[in-house]
């Protein structure tokens, strides 16, 4: 019962001291700023050059750190600017300047540098101004009513005797309480008017998504035409071949079949056991391209299936509310197959829970073990396809492995029911 | 017999029908879900002895055929029910030993060029008896070993095991061994007594204490 206003007022105080350093920050912007505009000034007369570059990159840290602390303290995402390109020849100091210049980053970072004293600034001093001025109603004005005398009012209350410093206390705590209580809404305020200005401009995003694309494109591409080679080379070697073998050897046994009817037998049931081999190489196939039990049950029961034949005792908890595109669902399947596999190989652990759920438009699957941990995701290359298997659908893949363990895997798909539940099985 | 067969490509279910039927089976044969799910369950009929029925089939061609089973059985339980299907997972065979009852089969599609074997286990199906095919059986027991449950059996021992897993009688896994029968019945005594499941005198229970403790 007591938990809640103690984490309420342990918020507040965090967010408080939050502003504080926001405040702080904020003067370091305008001085950093000043410095910059003074460096533009001085380009003229050549000493810009050399001041320009530095006191940039100075900015540049400065919204970065912004940027940090708007996702850290209030989860607000904000995606940068690219950073400066770094191929510019050292000593040339009229490219370096040049190229600055030419960073559309850097302008972003300018305009940002002037209006975050003001406006960022000013926010975050109001709920800073309210508990120190309530502080000073509550801590001073006790003790120094009396050296005032008449004249001495505190906010809109005239202090000069006790009961009207007692008012004056009471406004102070309110101030206090007012000034706390807000420090956690100005913070998000904060990060929100920042927001246009330190993220990279529309045309820069679209820029950076476009190149994204083109990026996960080209490697889709590359991997479905690997994937069609492999499938044809294992049809040619394997189902293919034994066919021909398998219609070789019935040409022989018919011609067997009057003169020597025993080995004509022999030939027949070489011939059972050839399709028998062709039929389970077919069939190991189409398990690669795309496991039969996905079509027919989807995601959570081809999860649980995989789940049965894991060596490790694997638990599934699958949370979810209808199917998926097949492509994702075959994405997430292999995504979670590897995650299985290498727990079973790498981590020594003896039980793994895997949990599937769809909320907000996002498909996530973790995989957690109770293995020795300090994964390497850098290591072995299942992984990497994997990632770049979700990267076709925006999907990322978060591996989180301390030493002693557990390791944790998560994956995230962002992707739309394709069709609700419409059985409970 | 009477057995209702559920196959949607003609090749197949012509070939099943004329191997039932050379073994002297009354055959129904139906190529859909609905079609299945009527023909077992129609109250004028006189129920059939046995279904056997491929996993996928239209309309949907998913899981459609073992759905139709297991809402048959569900309506009629015991009713014994073969299932084939191109590939064998380990969740449907779970589903179809669920009800602890048996009389079902699980086989890849790949055994009915096996004729006798496969006619076999159409008669053990039909007379309440278990089968699992051999690939969900080998499963079943590398994950066993992997996890050490069986590591205290003797080479021998995980042979018998495997057979009588697979829904063999005493007699089968004598023949399969070249063993005699006393033998075959002292080895499954020791497996029993190694892996403390209590032994029956039922053989289908027996076979399906053995496949609990392996799926487990």
């Amino acid at each position: 019962m007591f938990d809640k206003p103690r984490a309420l007022v342990s918020r507040a105080g965090t967010a408080l001291g939050r502003c504080q350093v926001a405040g702080l920050h904020a003067v370091a912007v305008w001085v950093t700023g000043a410095l910059v505009v003074s460096a533009l000034l001085l380009l003229p007369v050549g000493a810009g050059l050399w001041l320009l570059p530095p006191t940039a990159r100075r900015l540049r840290a400065l919204s970065d750190r912004s940027r940090t602390r708007a996702a850290k303290w209030t989860g607000l995402h904000v995606s940068g600017p690219e950073p400066p390109h770094g191929d510019v020849p050292a000593r040339d100091a009229r490219a370096r300047a040049r190229a600055v210049l030419a960073d559309e980053g850097f302008w972003r970072d300018l305009a940002w540098a002037w209006v975050e004293p003001l406006v960022g600034g000013l926010l975050v001093a109001v709920p800073l101004a309210l508990v120190e001025y309530g502080a000073f109603g509550v801590l001073v004005q006790p003790f120094i009513w009396r050296l005032l005398g008449d004249g001495n009012w505190y906010a809109f209350v005239p202090v000069h005797d006790s009961s009207t410093v007692f008012a004056a206390l009471a406004l102070g705590l309110a101030l206090m309480a007012a000034g706390l209580l807000m420090a956690p809404a100005v913070l998000r305020l904060h990060a929100r008017t920042g927001r246009p200005l330190l993220s990279a401009s529309r045309g820069a995003r679209l820029a950076r998504r476009v190149e994204h694309l083109a990026d996960t494109r080209a490697r889709a591409v590359d991997t479905l035409s690997a994937e069609l080679r492999r499938i044809e080379r294992d049809l040619h070697d394997g189902a293919q071949a034994r066919l021909v073998a398998l219609g070789m050897t019935v040409d022989r046994a018919t011609r067997l079949l009057e003169t020597d009817p025993g080995a004509a037998r022999e030939l027949l049931l070489d011939v059972r056991t050839t399709s028998e081999q062709a039929l389970a190489d077919l069939r190991a196939l189409v398990h690669g391209i795309h496991p039969p039990i996905l079509t027919d049950r989807g995601l959570g029961d081809a999860i649980r299936s995989l789940a049965l034949d894991s060596f490790l005792d694997a638990h599934v908890e699958a949370r979810l509310p209808g199917r998926f595109a097949a492509p994702v669902e075959s994405a997430a399947y292999f995504a979670v197959s590897e995650a299985l596999a290498n727990a079973a190989k790498h981590s020594a652990a003896r039980e793994v829970r895997i949990v599937l759920t769809h909320a907000g438009g996002l498909l996530r699957a973790t995989v957690t073990d109770d293995g020795r941990g300090g994964a390497d995701p850098s290591r072995g290359t299942g992984l990497l396809g994997v990632r770049r298997r979700l990267d076709t659908f925006d999907g990322t893949l978060t591996l989180h492995s301390p030493h002693g363990g557990p390791t944790t895997l998560t994956m995230e798909i962002p992707c739309a029911l394709s069709s609700p539940k419409t059985s409970s099985c | 017999m009477r057995i209702v067969l559920a196959e949607d490509l003609f090749l197949l279910r012509d070939g099943l029908v004329r191997t039932l039927q050379e073994y002297g089976n009354e055959v129904v044969a139906v190529d859909n879900g609905p079609s299945l799910l009527r023909a077992l369950l129609d109250a004028s009929d006189a129920a059939p002895d046995l279904a056997v029925v491929d996993v996928r089939l239209p309309p949907t061609y998913t899981d459609e055929g073992l759905r139709a089973a297991l809402e048959a059985r569900r309506q009629r339980p015991a009713l014994p029910v073969l299932v084939l299907s191109q590939y064998v997972e380990t969740l449907y065979a779970k589903e179809l030993l669920a009800g602890g009852e048996g009389a079902v089969g699980y086989l890849l599609k790949d055994r009915v060029t096996r004729t006798e074997q496969f006619v076999d286990a159409v008669l053990r199906v039909a007379a309440g008896g278990t089968v699992m095919d051999p690939q969900v059986v080998s499963r079943l027991l590398s994950r066993s070993d992997a996890r050490g449950t069986i590591g205290t059996l003797t080479p021998r021992e995980r042979e018998i095991l495997a057979l009588m897993a697979e829904g063999r009688s005493n007699t089968a896994v004598a023949a399969c061994l070249h063993l005699s029968d006393s033998a075959v019945a002292k080895h499954i005594a020791s497996i029993f007594t190694k892996l403390a499941i209590s032994p029956s005198a039922d053989a289908n229970r027996r076979v399906l204490a053995v496949l609990a403790y392996l799926g487990h």
